[in-house]
């Protein structure tokens, strides 16, 4: 295989593998015509120009061939995830949870308890794939069955995308140049039109609408939390996203919930948020480090949900009187 | 005793991962020790003493810390064995990006730090292109995205080694780094191995003290910057 490599001509390598042009670039190295094959070409380059770019031509060639298979690998569907099962281990105290919880794609469930209760422990056990390896014991099983390591250790193939509260932009990109970043490291086929839509559906989901044009520092925290979910729905490579609390500041909860969980997601929320906990299919009850209780969302609670939904819907409408210079004088009219 | 490189630009989280898989393994009942490399000052040797673990510091004053590493890790191998500890870690932060500590056959760990941009893992030299394990930290103060991206450019800068994520303070992940330091290969001598990659030459006059600026000045090892619009035939 590595003689094969060798003796490709360096620009049909190229064509191909476009990776390989990214990597010699950063390396500083020109290619040339590109008629050579990639075994000459290397042995040509001059020793000071390897040394410069910090490379063995053996290494060079060997990290070119793990390169393509690599990027071969991640550009090759992954098959998608059913289910999710939890198995109880122990809660703070050492009391068994006694616990066998299967969430399958598309169910949302929430994750209820006072601060400190172990919501946070919880989430950090999906996140890791736990094997009884982590201080609550629990174990997580893909499909009915343990992960294997290379799920386990492919950060950028991770099943698990985490939204969480306090999170910042570095890069100095504009919404649609960041999007359309991820887009490709993500190899969809439609690059320009997946940004287009990520950013569309993120727009549905917040109040404030934003142009693709601003730069991903300036958005709200609304904004960036629309961003986020739209982006974890449509593009993010993980079938489980774990979301810490959405602040109702200038966020849909609703169609945001529906947009995740449309696409085939396994949802987990951990909130103190009524409008989400009641909107979950179920709901687990931490308590003392453990999963006290697993609740199925009642036929009662679903029909105040609707009510309490009006009264935010109602909340959201002052707010959004006020934002535009409006004066709140009419009397309200309560739902009953 | 096993011997792990930890190399990494200065600040990126060496110590705090290191610190997170150390308790572990302390936990499990290993004695851990702690080579640490620096240029000027470091006050990583208190942090390690004060949650127990043995540390040697070598400071390379003028010379690049990880140049120094190479002349002084084979002592600091004999003191691991001296104080017989089961698992001994070296810790140096190249500056030049170029530079690598790391060694053939010694498992080698780099780590980045997600806060300094997707664009960073392209531009780190071999500490990072030829490391078995990256870890990368501050993932925790990044957005879902930039963590996706990041570990795309990670990956492409090295798909021959295993990445992954740990927060050095609450030490999510560090469960998955004391794995692999478990299971680093045992060290008993360094006498006859080699660097993965040399280091940088760097034998010019400037090495040596000279200060003085202008061409007469430059023998040995000088290598000139080129512009385009001097060059014949091409307009600026
Ligand atoms: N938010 C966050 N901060 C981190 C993380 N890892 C390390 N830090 C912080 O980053 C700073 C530098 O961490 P160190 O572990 O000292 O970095 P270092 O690479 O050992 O630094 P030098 O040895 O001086 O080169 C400290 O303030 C840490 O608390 C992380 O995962 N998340
Ligand atoms: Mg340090
Ligand atoms: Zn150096």
């Amino acid at each position: 295989m590595s003689g094969a490599l060798e003796r490709t001509p360096l620009h049909l390598l190229l064509d191909r593998h476009p990776c390989v042009g990214d990597f010699l670039g950063a390396l500083g190295l020109d290619a040339g015509d590109g008629q050579r094959p990639l075994g000459d070409w290397l042995r040509h380059l001059p020793d000071e120009e390897l040394f410069d770019a910090g490379m063995a031509r053996e290494q060079m060639l060997a990290h070119i061939q793990r390169l393509i298979g690599e990027v071969e690998d991640m550009a090759r569907a992954s098959r998608p995830l059913r289910s999710l099962t939890l198995l109880g281990g122990r809660d703070k105290s050492g009391q068994a949870e006694n616990v066998e919880l299967e969430v399958r794609a598309g169910e949302v469930v929430c994750i209820v308890g006072p601060t400190g209760s172990g919501k946070s422990r919880l989430l950090a056990d999906i996140e890791c794939l736990a094997q009884g390896d982590t201080p609550t014991g629990r174990r997580i099983l893909l499909d009915g069955q343990p992960p294997g390591d290379e799920r386990r250790y492919a950060p950028d193939r991770k099943l698990v995308a985490q939204l969480s509260q306090n999170m910042n932009f570095v890069v100095d990109l504009s919404v649609r140049d960041f999007i359309t970043l991820h887009a490709r490291c993500r190899m969809v086929a439609d690059v320009e039109g997946m940004a287009e839509q990520v950013i569309a559906c993120a727009n549905g989901l917040t109040g404030e609408k934003f142009s693709p044009e601003v730069s991903v520092t300036q958005l709200s925290g609304g904004q960036t939390r629309a961003l986020m979910i739209a982006d974890a729905a449509l593009l993010s490579a993980s079938p489980v996203v774990l979301i810490d609390e959405i602040e109702n500041a200038g966020v849909d909860r609703k169609r945001a919930l529906r947009l995740l969980s449309g696409g085939d997601k396994i949802v987990l929320i951990s909130t103190h948020d009524p409008l989400l906990a009641l909107r979950g299919d179920r709901r687990l009850v931490i308590r003392n480090g453990g999963i006290a209780e697993v609740i199925t969302t009642g036929d009662g609670e679903r029909d105040n949900l609707e009510r309490l939904e009006t009264l935010d819907g109602l909340l959201m409408d002052v707010r959004d009187r006020l934002r535009r210079g409006l004066r709140i004088e009419d009397r309200l009219e309560w739902p009953h | 005793m096993r011997l792990i490189t930890v190399a990494g630009s200065p600040s990126v989280g060496k110590t705090s991962v290191i610190l997170r898989a150390a308790e572990i393994l302390h936990r499990d009942g290993l004695a851990v020790g702690i080579a640490k490399f620096d240029s000027l000052s470091t006050g990583d040797d208190a942090l390690y003493e004060q949650r127990g673990f043995p540390v040697v510091t070598g400071l390379a004053g003028a010379l690049c810390p990880d140049h120094y590493f190479v002349s002084n890790i084979e002592d600091c191998l004999a003191w691991g064995q001296r104080r017989g500890l089961d698992v001994l870690i070296s810790e140096s932060a190249g500056l030049c990006n170029r530079c690598s500590p790391h060694i053939d056959g010694i498992y080698a760990l780099c780590v980045v730090d997600a806060l300094a941009g997707v664009h960073t893992p392209r531009k780190i030299g071999p500490m990072l292109r030829l490391a078995d394990l990256v870890v990368i930290t501050k993932g925790d103060i990044v957005s879902q995205v930039e963590r996706e991206v990041f570990a795309y450019q990670v990956r492409l800068a090295n798909p021959g080694a295993r990445a992954l994520f740990c927060n050095g303070i609450t030490g999510q992940g560090a469960d998955e780094v004391a794995r692999a330091l478990r299971n680093a290969p045992v060290v008993p001598e360094l006498e006859g191995r080699h660097l993965r990659f040399p280091m940088p030459a760097a034998v010019c006059p400037y090495c040596v003290g000279e200060t003085a600026i202008g061409e007469t000045h430059q023998r040995g090892n000088v290598k000139k910057m080129r512009f385009r619009d001097l060059e014949s035939g091409v307009n600026p």
